[in-house]
């Protein structure tokens, strides 16, 4: 019965695939060569005694858009997670490894971790605004890292990180206005903000646009490429659209694994591993 | 499966008319059901609602009239040949300090010794002289506190003597029982609490508008009171229960929102935690006078803190309503959506910054209105209170947590054991009237607090 339904992909599949519209409309791809931002070796994550991720060792390189895609379950957002011990405030999660940041191990005991997490943002699934102003939204980050020496820095510090996300227009006649009042799609670029407000190396988005409509998918996925520019970004999607149109390189995940990473265009054009190819031709997942 | 598609066309024609018919037998059943268990709703609640009309209707007609008093208003003469009292002694030039004392003291006590009955016969015959053959019977009219009264203002301001005064004095509470009809006025005179001449005394002051019922304050200014039983008033009760909830207030809210905090945010995981969380939920459902015992057994036998004080009650009451605090806090914090821990933690919040930038302010309402309720709770609360001694006759306002005192559900508890029923029956009421009051304002409290924090976003 799945055979039949999958069989007209499966006559397909050699050919290349012009559903995805693959390749990244913003800036140049970093090669190879570009700096090595983040670096995971042999990393192990535990759930009590499940094995959530089961050794996976890869790079992320400076200022690039890496793409974590994977059926249901497959440990993408752990790992994800894992990259600024977002786990640690989970009970009986335990994470073995290396990962490194700049070179320098993130899960050294002598490292704070509040000070990973003003290198590394993170932006949510579900908009999670803080219920204050828009302005407090903001704010808060820096606010809490004395970034801003007086309140007219702040007030500079609020107005940039709210115009690269692509929200200032929409709002600056309303910053003293609860956050939680915006739209979902305002709701998440304003968490963008506050994320990009502590100005972060890394920005990891964990299913940014899977409360969103099309519409304000489409405004976030635009400003990833903006944001490319200037942050390293990893993200995890449910959506291979999103996946082939956002990211310069996607890491397939299937049980815990890493089965594949490789430049965007080729893991969607002509994967190296079957099970790649089988779950972005649809036949799991 | 194996029938003709004709036989298989008719067939589910028929079946389909068949499942609907089967359906809708089934739904008259399922409808009936339901207007069955919307009844039973309707019965519970209209029950509920027809007890707490009896409730309160019970015991306001019983406690609102009792908040009105026999009181007998006269001029009062200081006459100084009634009272035969010399001038208040004054210090002389070279007299030694403790010789005046002295005198001072004598002259306290002859003015004690006055004939403060005759005073206020004096009064009465004054705007009543017909009342001349009763005359014997005047000062039974009184009750006895008024006498006292009548000493210390002559106490406080000496030059009062000479002088006349119109006074609201209470009238005995045999004297308001015969007067509001409190008592079968048809008993014969062995079986009523007065003479005939008394009742017949009264009946006429009544009629002449010298007695008349008026708003009570003394229930709300006077102390308990065992001798003068119509000046018996909540005011020891109230500043007792006040005492005692403001030692909650600031015991068991601080205390119980910390624990709950560290519980729920900070403490690992355990069999520690599990154990003392299973101890505090248990705890909530300790009978209180238990608390009661260990309030004696900790606070008067080991640390020997006054008996019958405010403070041990309130200690009492604190472990008491502690349970519930945390309880209710804790909910709160889990009602707090774990995505807003997460974007604070996400930005490099602490875990301390956490819990007091986001996840406290967005508890508030919750923990206020928990904390507000366990506070009522504690301030109904009896049975601890007899245990650490606050079921003690005392005839004294309290004025700091240390001293002797009462409580309002104490004072109810005393008041309506009193033997003279008829009077006491009306003032228990009122008592609770207070007491409900109170709470009510309490709840209401709770809820515009709650109310006010939510809409700030």
């Amino acid at each position: 019965m799945t055979d039949q339904v999958v069989a007209p992909s499966n006559v397909n599949s050699n050919k290349p695939r012009a559903a995805f519209n693959v390749g990244h409309a913003g800036q140049a791809h970093p090669g190879p060569d570009a700096p090595k931002k983040m670096t995971a070796e042999n990393v192990q994550v535990y759930y009590g005694d499940a094995q959530a991720i089961k050794g996976i060792s890869l790079d992320i390189r400076e200022n690039e858009v890496i793409a974590f895609i994977g059926p249901s379950g497959c440990g993408k957002s752990t790992f994800l997670r894992s990259l600024n011990r977002m786990n640690d405030t989970i009970d009986g999660c335990r994470v073995t490894g290396k990962i490194l940041l700049d070179n320098q191990d993130i899960y050294d005991p002598s490292l704070d971790v509040v000070l990973l997490r003003a290198q590394i943002g993170m932006v949510f699934q579900k908009p999670n605004p803080f219920p204050k102003s828009i302005y407090e939204n903001v704010a808060y980050g820096p606010k809490l890292h004395g970034l801003a020496k007086s309140r007219h820095d702040l007030d500079e510090i609020v107005e940039n990180s709210l115009r690269k996300a692509g929200l200032w227009e929409e709002v600056r006649d309303r910053l003293q206005q609860p956050g939680t009042g915006l739209s979902g799609g305002q709701q998440q670029r304003l968490c963008i903000a506050r994320a990009i407000a502590v100005s972060p190396d890394v920005i990891l988005m964990d299913e940014p646009c899977s409360a969103l409509d099309p519409i304000a998918t489409a405004r976030i996925e635009e400003l990833i490429n903006e944001l490319s520019k200037q942050y390293t970004i990893a993200i995890v999607t449910h959506s291979m659209q999103q996946a082939a149109r956002v990211s310069h390189r996607t890491a397939y995940f299937h049980l815990g694994e890493l089965i594949e990473i490789n430049d965007t265009e080729k893991v969607f054009t002509n994967p190296d591993h079957d099970l790649t190819e089988a779950y972005i031709t649809g036949r799991f997942g | 499966m194996n029938t003709t598609p004709t036989n298989t066309s008719g067939a589910s024609i028929s079946s389909k008319a068949e499942r609907l018919a089967t359906i809708q037998a089934s739904l008259l059943k399922r409808h009936r059901k339901e207007t069955r268990f919307r009844l039973m709703g309707l019965f519970s609640v209209s029950l509920a609602l027809v007890f707490v009309a009896v409730l309160f209707g019970s015991i306001l007609s019983r406690g609102l009239p009792a908040f009105w008093q026999s009181v007998i208003t006269v001029d009062v003469f200081f006459d100084p040949e009634i009272l035969e009292i010399e001038e208040k002694p004054k210090i002389e030039p070279g007299e030694v300090p403790a010789v005046y004392q002295a005198r001072l003291d004598a002259w306290t006590t002859d003015l004690s010794f006055a004939d403060w009955n005759k005073l206020l016969e004096a009064s009465v015959l004054n705007v009543s002289p017909s009342s001349e053959p009763y005359a014997r019977e005047l000062r039974r009219l009184f009750t006895s506190g008024e006498r006292f009264r009548l000493r210390d203002m002559v106490l406080a301001d000496p030059d009062i003597i000479g002088q006349r005064r119109e006074l609201s004095m209470l009238a005995d509470a045999n004297v308001d029982v015969w007067l509001r009809g409190n008592v079968d006025r048809s008993l014969p005179d062995e079986q009523q609490q007065m003479g005939p001449e008394l009742r017949a005394l009264a009946d006429k002051l009544k009629a002449e508008g010298i007695i008349e019922l008026k708003f009570s304050t003394s229930l709300f200014s006077n102390p308990d009171s065992r001798s003068s039983l119509a000046s018996a008033g909540l005011a020891g009760a109230i500043v007792g229960s006040l005492f005692m909830m403001l030692i909650v207030i600031f015991i068991s809210v601080p205390v119980g929102v910390a624990s709950a905090i560290y519980l729920e945010e900070f403490a690992p995981k355990n069999r520690m935690t599990d154990l003392v969380e299973v101890n505090i939920n248990n705890l909530a459902a300790v009978p209180s006078i238990v608390f009661g015992l260990l309030g004696a057994a900790i606070f008067i036998n080991w640390l020997s803190l006054p008996i019958s004080a405010p403070l041990v009650g309130g200690l009492v009451l604190s472990l008491m309503t502690l349970p519930t605090v945390i309880i209710t806090t804790r909910a709160s914090l889990r009602a707090v959506p774990p995505s807003i821990r997460q974007a604070a933690l996400g930005i490099g919040a602490s875990k301390v910054q956490m819990v007091f930038h986001h996840v406290l302010p967005l508890a508030l309402p919750g923990i206020l209105t928990g904390a507000i309720l366990g506070v009522a709770q504690a301030l109904g609360e009896t049975a601890p209170l007899l245990l650490v001694g606050m079921s003690a006759f005392v005839a004294s306002i309290p004025a700091t947590p240390l001293d002797q005192s009462s409580a309002l559900p104490v004072q109810i508890y005393l008041w309506q054991a009193n033997e003279l029923r008829n009077f006491f029956e009306g003032r228990t009421a009122a008592a609770i009237v207070v007491l409900l009051g109170v709470m009510l304002m309490l709840n209401g409290f709770a809820i515009w607090l709650r109310k006010k924090l939510e809409i700030r976003w």
